[in-house]
């Protein structure tokens, strides 16, 4: 009996190993049922269509007041579409993590409603990984189309295509360390918007020593090359050909940036001992009062108070150096290839309700003012006209931050300019120019940059 | 008080050789099944897994090498995967990162633990103790035993450069600069790994035996006559077998460049072929890519392979 046992169990236990190493997690089952299912796709779900959704980046448990935020909201959604269920999933660090991301997208394991970077809209579509949604997102399914930003949803769309719905969105500009410049006898209502003043106030801030910097870089993980891209941009350069085909950094706005860095580690030591840095690393100097300034978007101050410690009132930004243009992106979500029609239809009206609305969602001002989450950061910032006007009026009357520390920054907009091709590439590549100004002494800027080119040109052929 | 004297138990003899059992000789084939029931369980458990989670990725990786994938669609690329790979500047400079590493890794992590091991064997006291005082690093976690490099390392606060400071010796880059970036993440592999390898080489070295010191010792020979004519000819198939096994490591080298100096380092002066993988695959979107330098590493680490069973084989013998 006991050894008739001991097989069942074996033989089960071998079963459920071959179910748990073929099934897969994923649930495709087509969608919905219901009335909508033959309706005309432009129109918005019905109602009654019975439909359940996986959806990406809900906030984890230990955000708590943006957990409860998602609960209510959608509570409130499924008021009107009481048959759609909404199945969160939530991560314990970034939304996005590349590595992870790339892998669910090769394994088609991302959920439904999938969350991504502008940039990753290539990626997603080699893969054949998202759904064409041009024909299901009109001014019916989502009333604040018109006010959309079209650089924001072009950076969605391929050969007119969309194929995302944004979130939010980002332009850079110089973040700066309000505390320190004072102490180092600077205007912190008037950050430096040249290389110059950059670099004037940077040697102030070090000189007032204890192992503070004036200004950071990344140079590790990509970030180097992008806020090389973001410096280039920021004095009018680019990093390649209108076509895309060419690298063009190599020339004498790539030298500028290469040669002032290099100058302002090693002539001015402004810059700290302490080089490949990535993201995160100089959030945690300037939230520690270590650092003056360097090239950030708004939301690191989020991440700064929240993660932190850090203390609003601490930061201000102005544009970004030069300002001739600067680096915008964003996130969006997609959906996934092949969800039936009333599946995108129902993601669709969550992503409206959730981030598309305003005065709603993530745009509740006065509901997050009350949950004590940072009110008066100036993005995201993807309308336009009246609806853009009132709701920065509600940031504004609903603040839970000094808001005229980021004045410069409003009061300068500049134009937003979209990442290069291949941008992780070119980024990978062109941290070897960050890196090697800022870690040798004796760097050869026109070696660096002239064998960078040859490598993004390779890149570049290869698309 | 003596203990009680037990009465001694008969001598169990060893169990009769079972007969082979997997044909139906002895009865039905339901019969068999029946009675290998659960030892196919377990098989076919581990053989699915292993399926699943080995052998499928190598054949799809196999495969990969040989595709494209674009807009969607797959398709067959020929040899075009390995030509890019070939073509990418980063992969020759990868692969001299790579000899870099395990050439200082063999001067390194080969000779200093075979160093230790032979003054730990001179040892009369205390072994077990200097024992596990080596084995200890092994035992942390590789993330905790980087980070702490990683900390030492540092140019303005680590403790090496305050270390050369009480000797009036000028603060050193380490990590962040070209020419000592991979010699300093040699190092900290060495101490993260060394206690293994001092192990094997002392169980080895206590294999010896010691009436031949003794022979060296009244032919006066001192302690490096020892080592040369004694302790490396008696341990020479171990050392080969490391030697061999440590190549085939060092190749493969990912964890402590990745997190020592975020995979790349200064200029690209610590990307090893592994990471090249690595960031072709998740960087870059480029599977075509990772498996095609995956199938280059394969074939290189496959001949070293084959020497190594060879040289097990000798061992054996």
């Amino acid at each position: 009996m006991r050894s008739t046992s001991v097989k069942v169990v074996v033989t089960a236990f071998a079963l459920a190993s071959l179910a748990a190493c073929g099934t897969s997690s994923s649930d495709d089952d087509g969608g919905g049922t219901g009335a909508g299912s033959k309706a005309d796709i432009s129109a918005p779900l019905d109602p009654k269509t019975k439909v359940s959704l996986t959806i990406d980046c809900m906030p984890p448990k230990a955000k708590a007041a943006e957990r409860r935020q998602w609960n209510e909201d959608v509570k409130a959604f499924n008021k009107k579409y009481p048959n759609v269920t909404i199945d969160g999933k939530s991560t314990a660090g970034q939304c996005e993590e590349p590595a992870r991301f790339t892998a669910a997208l090769k394994a088609k394991s991302q959920p439904d409603v999938f969350y991504t970077y502008f940039t990753d809209l290539q990626q997603v579509l080699d893969n054949n990984c998202a759904e064409d949604i041009t024909p299901y997102v009109t001014k019916k399914t989502v009333p604040a189309l018109d006010s959309i930003d079209p650089n924001v949803l072009a950076a969605l769309k391929k050969d007119s295509k969309l194929y995302g719905l944004p979130t939010s969105n980002y332009t850079m500009g110089l973040l700066i360390n309000r505390k320190l410049f004072k102490q180092a006898g600077l205007d912190p209502d008037k950050p430096p918007t040249t290389w110059a003043e950059v670099r004037t106030a940077a040697k102030k801030i070090a000189g007032l020593g204890n192992g503070i910097s004036g200004y950071g870089e990344y140079s590790a993980e990509n970030t180097g090359g992008w806020h090389f891209t973001a410096t280039m941009y920021g004095l009018g350069g680019d990093v390649v050909t209108p076509d895309g085909k060419k690298a063009a950094f190599n020339d004498a706005t790539g030298k500028q940036v290469a040669k002032q860095l290099h100058d302002m580690r090693w002539k001015d030591n402004s810059m700290g001992k302490t080089q490949l840095l990535k993201w995160g690393d100089l959030q945690k100097q300037i939230a520690s009062d270590k650092l003056g300034m360097f090239l950030a978007a708004p939301d690191d101050v989020t991440y700064m108070v929240q993660q932190l410690g850090a203390d609003y009132a601490n930061f201000g930004m102005g544009p970004i150096p030069g300002g001739k243009a600067t680096l915008f992106g964003g996130n969006d979500y997609m959906i996934k290839k092949g969800s039936s029609p009333d599946k995108i239809k129902a993601a669709i009206a969550w992503l409206n309700f959730k981030t598309l609305t305003p005065a709603k969602g993530q745009f509740d001002w006065p509901r997050t003012k009350e949950d004590k989450l940072p009110v008066g950061l100036p993005q995201p910032n993807f309308f336009t006209g009246t609806v853009k006007t009132d709701d920065l009026q509600s940031r504004t009357d609903n603040a839970t931050m000094p808001v005229r520390n980021f004045e410069p920054f409003m009061a300068n907009p500049v134009r937003g300019k979209a990442e290069p091709p291949k941008a992780q590439e070119v980024y990978k590549v062109l941290d070897n120019v960050m890196s090697g100004v800022l870690t040798n002494k004796n760097a050869d800027v026109d070696k660096l940059l002239s064998s960078a080119e040859q490598q993004v040109n390779q890149v570049l052929a290869n698309q | 008080m003596s203990a009680p004297t037990l009465p001694a138990k008969p001598r169990q003899s060893a169990p009769p050789a079972r007969k082979h059992q997997l044909t139906p000789r002895d009865g039905s084939l339901t019969r068999t099944v029946k009675r290998h029931l659960s030892a196919h369980g377990f098989l076919i458990g581990a053989v699915l897994c292993f399926s699943f989670f080995s052998w499928y990725p190598m054949v799809r990786e196999f495969l990969l090498a040989f595709q494209k994938t674009k807009d969607g669609r797959t398709t067959w690329a020929g040899w075009s995967n390995l030509t890019y790979v070939f073509n990418d500047p980063a992969f020759w400079q990868a692969w001299r990162n790579t000899l870099l590493f395990t050439a200082l890794a063999l001067l390194l992590g080969f000779a200093v633990p075979f160093l230790i091991a032979v003054l730990l064997n001179e040892f009369r006291h205390g072994q077990g103790y200097l024992r596990m005082l080596v084995y200890l690093p092994v035992m942390l976690p590789p993330v905790a035993s980087v980070l702490l490099f990683k900390y030492f390392y540092d140019p303005g606060y680590g403790l090496f450069n305050r270390i050369l400071g009480v000797f009036g010796i000028p603060e050193q880059q380490w990590l962040q600069s070209t020419d000592t970036a991979m010699l300093s993440v040699v190092i900290a592999a060495t101490w993260m790994n060394m206690g293994g390898a001092t192990l094997i080489y002392l169980a080895s070295l206590q294999g010896v035996p010691g009436e031949l010191y003794e022979a060296a010792e009244l032919d006066g020979a001192g302690l490096w006559r020892k080592i040369w004519h004694v302790t490396i000819p008696q341990t020479r198939l171990i050392l080969s077998l490391m030697f061999l096994m440590q190549i085939i490591a060092t190749m493969q080298v990912f964890t402590e460049p990745f997190l020592l100096t975020n995979g790349a380092g200064p200029e690209g002066s610590t990307t090893t072929v592994v990471y090249l993988i690595y960031q072709y695959a998740f960087n870059f979107n480029n599977y075509g890519g990772a498996a095609a330098l995956g199938l280059v590493l394969l074939v290189l680490l496959a001949a070293f392979s084959a020497v190594y069973v060879r040289l097990s084989r000798a061992s054996d013998d």
